[in-house]
């Protein structure tokens, strides 16, 4: 029979409401942990969205070759020096326009378009110019881009939310496109209609805004040198998010106006119906023209944030093309066409 | 051992509310983490208000769900982070405004006055803001016993207000799709609607014990 060892002196037993405790406070800490965490994991799951997209520069389509570059620009400060066509501020990071979107249809968060992009199929694509013009017809937007010789344009963009960039687009003026068409004498404005293809923008199952979008210009505006039909950025095709395969850029209006992946331009007699006025027309209305003294209901115009900045810089009349496009909007009251 | 060995206030939920400060605090913490990596976007003191203010938002929902959990279940820990959570709240509810104050705004005195007065959607957040300063100020022990617990409870009614404010804030906010604020506001309905009951039943039967 085996011997039991001696018991252990009494001052080495540790004391049973210590024993105890021990036990609770190794319970008391797994809760503490497990209930920290879930608390956390939650609240960072709720508000901290994922990380950006990886958005890859896409080649332009064959046959289309970027502009030679022309003279460099004149010195700053020189009378030569404004070219409102090249602005010399520093371009926003490629990063930064192309995963920093507003494009409802491909989602609400700016972020989400460039992660929902994939489902936007920009070729084949027809583009259908129809209305008050002499040679109404449908055309694939390959054949389009071979009408005009790309140029660049760097311009700022201001978006009615009060950030800005600076992009360089890649497109053709708007006006030479409308000089082609052969206008009727009728034609007052330019309609533009967005692709409506639930499979390819899905966000035009929810009734967020009413489907397609939908912008117009006066034709005066539409044929303003500063306008222009872009089909890439920096030297690269346009991405989805950023409205591939062509949009609207106009440089002294709100971003809301360049309307995205168009299918359909139309001269029309009427102002036509534009999706953000349909919407809210108290805070979005026909016109948008950049304007740092009439406020947005719910915040001031008189500041920008340009991506990148921390601080906030002036905005400008008409987003500083006040000197090409003033003109356009002499006797209008801009509080009233805002 | 004697039991007075054990830290005051430990018993047997005392990891409870250092986990809801802790667990409330970590996204504050992944926040300045993010920030300091050049990780929230391209627009990062957008993304950090929004944020910030969501958080507010959600932990004072949060300590508004703990008397009708309470009345629900008939759980006594809900009360104990109540006031925990209520804190945090503010605490994400400061940090909102002082981003919007001073990195959005740069401290324009001027401007942000004008933000104020003139548009609704900054007032009602600024007023939700300001209600909640005297209940943070008054969230003491201390405070409770020198107000007495009526005048207290009364005060911290202020609650209920500013979290509605909130959520109309949140509506004002986004541009067009309500889904997000709606989806909090139907939350903050579901609790109103529970205490009311609560309530109702009280009284139904404090006047049939009185008949009988």
């Amino acid at each position: 029979m085996a011997r039991l060892p001696p018991p252990p002196p009494s001052s080495e037993i540790t004391p049973e409401a210590r024993y105890l405790r021990r036990r609770e406070i190794l319970k008391s800490a797994g809760l503490f942990v497990g209930t920290a965490a879930a608390l956390g994991t939650g609240l960072v799951a709720l508000t901290g969205r994922g990380r950006r997209a990886t958005v890859t520069a896409e080649p332009l389509p064959p046959g289309l070759a970027l502009p030679t570059p022309g003279p460099p620009p004149a010195p700053p400060g020189s009378a030569a020096a404004r070219d409102p066509f090249k602005t010399d501020e520093p371009r926003t990071p490629y990063e930064d326009v192309t995963t920093y979107n507003n494009f409802y249809e491909l989602g609400l968060d700016k972020e989400d378009p460039a992660r929902n992009t994939k489902t936007l199929k920009p070729r084949p694509w027809t583009v259908v110019f129809e209305g008050e013009i002499k040679k109404p017809q449908r055309i694939d937007i390959d054949t389009l881009l071979k009408w005009f010789p790309l140029e660049e344009r760097v311009y700022r963009m201001r978006c009615v939310e009060t950030w800005s960039m600076v992009i360089p687009w890649l497109g053709f003026p708007l006006g030479k496109l409308i000089e082609r068409l052969e206008p009727t004498s009728r034609a007052k404005y330019v309609a533009f209609t967005t692709l409506m293809d639930p499979e390819q923008l899905p966000f035009q199952l929810t009734d967020v805004l009413e489907w397609p979008y939908r912008e117009g210009l006066r034709l005066d505006e539409a044929k303003h040198p500063l306008t222009m039909l872009a089909a890439g950025l920096y030297g690269k095709s346009l991405p989805g998010q950023n409205g591939a395969p062509l949009r609207l850029v106009v440089p002294w209006k709100y971003g809301f106006k360049g309307i995205k992946s168009i299918v359909r331009i139309a001269l029309v007699e009427k102002e036509p119906e534009t999706s953000w006025n349909m919407a809210a027309p108290r805070e979005y209305g026909f016109y948008a023209n950049v304007n740092p003294e009439v406020a947005h209901p719910r915040w001031s115009q008189a500041m920008e944030r340009r991506i990148g900045d921390l601080d906030k810089r002036p905005t400008l009349m008409f987003n500083g093309y006040a000197e090409e496009v003033a003109h356009l909007y002499a006797g209008m009251d801009l509080r009233m066409f805002y | 051992m004697a039991a007075s060995e054990i830290p005051r206030g430990a018993g047997k939920l005392g990891w409870l509310s250092p986990a809801i400060v802790t667990g409330g605090l970590a996204p504050a913490v992944v926040l300045v983490i993010r920030a300091a990596r050049r990780d929230l976007g391209a627009n990062p003191i957008a993304e950090a208000m929004n944020q910030l203010g969501l958080l507010a938002l959600v932990l004072l929902v949060l300590s508004l769900a703990a008397t009708p959990l309470q009345i629900a279940t008939g759980w006594k820990w809900p009360i104990r982070i109540r006031k925990t959570l209520g804190l945090l709240g503010f605490f994400y509810v400061c940090a909102h405004f002082l981003v919007y104050a001073v990195l959005d705004q740069s401290l324009a005195l001027g401007a942000i006055a004008a933000d104020i007065t003139k548009r609704p959607f900054i007032l009602v957040g600024f007023v939700a803001f300001v209600l909640l300063v005297p209940l943070a100020a008054t969230s003491t022990a201390k405070a409770l016993k020198r107000m007495g617990f009526a005048r207290w409870k009364r005060l911290h009614r202020l609650a209920y207000v500013a979290a509605i404010l909130g959520i109309v804030h949140f509506v004002m906010r986004v541009k067009k799709d309500l889904t997000e604020p709606a989806i909090y506001g139907a939350l903050l309905g579901g609790l109103f609607l529970i205490r009311i009951m609560d309530v109702a039943l009280k009284r139904r039967d404090k006047r049939g014990s009185m008949r009988g």
